[in-house]
């Protein structure tokens, strides 16, 4: 598989376009100034990024990876309440969120 | 500490020449009391942590009560464990249950963790007296402690420069004598570069070999938590106690804690190192020197020292910054003002009918982090989205397999590598701040390492009338430990001395 040739640089536009999905609101002023700066950190990528390497397996992990079980039976775990004492904002044991459906009719 | 010098005290001593195995030794012995060798180290925080900034948290009562405790231990008889009475400092990103964990980010300022990290846990059973949270680059993402949302630490032996990072709060730490010992977490090389920096040892493991249970995560295929200390067989010792399976880290290694200490002095005849050419370019010529006059002390000890090459290596520093920062951009995704830490409030981000949960994420995310963190995780959900993936983080991946292949073939031929910690000594404030891209080449010598999953350990090198410290980093294989802290001690006997203060 040969890799795609990325793009030599970044658009404020794809910043944008990340902070959203990153949810990250970042002011008009973070937008350009990230756009300028990931552009320098992609363009030294590029090194890796014009690399051929077909046939090389990817490393996602130095260590041979295995599911860990363990033995499926009931042991103390974290105290409820000493967990919901960090939440911003909890009710009736549970952590409470703004709206996160849409408007109610 | 005497006003006006530039060096600080012995490294990891409070300031009175012992080593934490001489502190523990004495301790259990009953010679010397805990609550003494805390005094000491308070006495040391007093005079310079209001210039230094080492700490976030001094926890002044509390490691009263410890030492208070393992005194008692000793004079009832009980065994107050390997560590007793060593003050030790840890990263603040390490959990300490009801005690403030805060990744020096706005985002958990005020967190009181449910939990303690495993070896947080481990360091208590051993009897070391917890002096404090260490100061950090925020969520370790840095190479200065400049992206601490709470200041800077500064470097003790010329605070006008950095202290490294990102745990540069440790290694200010011990090397002004505050604490006797220090955890970090090492990613990139978190650990061994302000180690370097600060003129103290610092160690990064194997992966595996340390549980993370605790450790606020920042790349999880990278992260691992290691020693700082004043001396190699110090950094053994904190290793030995931190080391070993822990049931609740699903990637700690099903293997015994190594034997470090024991064969620490059987010296280095015999033994193959090699130079890694690829890490010895453009460096500067201080450091590079180092590392041959390191060398030639493990050559004149009877080891055998030719140059080596790990092609690869020259890849490490772009593939780190693809794989860290995706990594990170997954693991960050969990602060979001739900369950622990802050929540922005204003418009849209506030409660019931004021806005959408989305919104509040944005916001209090956008409120939480800073600079640097919003950066990364920009680029890594950048690196990782569609359209890129395969071109940034799948080929960064790639690199990954071809250097692991790279120090494979170079292991096949020698038994530990040596380069440079980092490309020169500690820098000015604001020096690198303002081009990532300048601060992210400090690390270009540490991370292969962390690519390889492999240890790696710095030893404290002063060139001849420098009042700054470098470091020689030596390099082993997976659960190579034992002959890369041999090597390690090797260095360090024949090390240049510290200046002392006038």
């Amino acid at each position: 598989m040969s890799p795609a040739q990325p793009r030599p640089s970044i658009s404020r536009d794809d910043v944008a376009h990340v902070a959203h999905l990153a949810r990250l609101a970042l002011t008009a002023e973070e937008i350009e100034r990230f756009t300028a700066q990931l552009a320098a950190v992609l363009g030294h990528a590029a090194d890796v990024a014009a690399l051929d390497l077909a046939g090389v397996e990817p490393t996602a992990h130095p260590l041979p990876l295995i599911n860990v079980l363990r033995e499926d039976e009931v042991r103390p775990c974290l105290d409820r309440d000493e967990v919901l004492a960090q939440a911003p904002a909890a009710e009736d044991g549970r952590f409470r969120v703004p709206r996160i459906l849409g408007e109610a009719p | 500490m005497t006003p006006g010098t530039h060096t600080a005290g012995p490294a990891g001593t409070g300031g009175a020449g012992r080593t934490a195995l001489e502190t523990a030794e004495a301790v259990r012995s009953g010679r010397l009391k805990a609550a003494d060798v805390l005094e000491e180290n308070l006495a040391a925080i007093r005079a310079r942590e209001p210039e230094l900034h080492a700490f976030n948290l001094v926890l002044e009562d509390r490691a009263r009560a410890e030492a208070a405790a393992v005194d008692e231990a000793v004079v009832a008889g009980r065994d107050p464990g390997r560590l007793a009475g060593v003050t030790v400092a840890l990263k603040d990103n390490l959990c300490t249950r009801g005690v403030e964990t805060t990744c020096s980010s706005r985002i958990l300022e005020g967190w009181l963790p449910p939990y303690d990290a495993t070896v947080v846990t481990r360091l208590r059973q051993e009897g070391a007296v917890v002096v404090g949270k260490t100061n950090l680059d925020e969520f370790a993402m840095g190479s200065s402690t400049e992206n601490s949302a709470f200041g800077p630490t500064r470097n003790p032996h010329d605070p006008t420069r950095v202290p490294g990072g990102s745990s540069g709060g440790s290694a200010a730490a011990v090397a002004a004598g505050f604490a006797g010992l220090a955890l970090g977490s090492d990613t990139g090389g978190s650990i061994r570069q302000p180690a370097a920096l600060c003129g103290v040892v610092g160690l990064k493991p194997t992966y595996g070999l340390v549980s993370r249970y605790g450790l606020v995560a920042f790349a999880s295929s990278l992260d691992q938590i290691g020693p700082f200390a004043g001396s190699v067989a110090d950094a053994a010792l904190l290793l030995e106690v931190i080391a070993g399976h822990d049931p609740m880290d699903s990637t700690s290694l099903d293997a015994p804690a190594p034997s470090l200490l024991e064969g620490l002095g059987q010296g280095v005849e015999g033994l193959r190192v090699g130079i890694v050419t690829e890490l010895m370019d453009g460096v500067e010529p201080s450091a590079a020197a180092a590392v041959e006059a390191a060398a030639a002390v493990l050559s004149a000890a009877g080891a055998k020292v030719d140059r080596v090459s790990v092609p690869a290596a020259v890849y490490g520093l772009s593939a780190y910054y693809l794989i860290a920062p995706a990594e990170a951009s997954s693991n960050l995704a969990r602060y979001d003002g739900v369950r622990y830490g802050m929540r922005a409030e204003g418009p849209g981000a506030g409660g019931p009918g004021s806005g959408d949960v989305s919104a509040m994420f944005a916001a209090t995310r956008a409120a939480g982090f800073g600079d640097e963190v919003k950066r990364r995780i920009m680029l890594g959900t950048y690196a990782l989205s569609a359209g890129y993936y395969d071109a940034y983080y799948g080929q960064a991946q790639r690199v990954r397999t071809l250097i692991i292949g790279d120090f494979d073939a170079a292991y096949r031929s020698f038994d530990v590598l040596l380069s440079p910690t980092t490309p020169g000594p500690a820098f000015e404030f604001d020096a690198k701040t303002s081009d990532p891209l300048a601060m992210y080449l400090s690390d270009v010598c540490t991370i292969p390492t962390n690519l390889a999953g492999h240890p790696a350990v710095t030893v404290p090198w002063w060139p001849e009338g420098s009042g700054l410290p470098l470091g020689v980093q030596v390099l082993a294989p997976a659960l190579g430990e034992a002959v890369m802290l041999r090597a390690a001690a090797a260095i360090e006997a024949g090390a240049p001395p510290a200046p002392v203060a006038p």
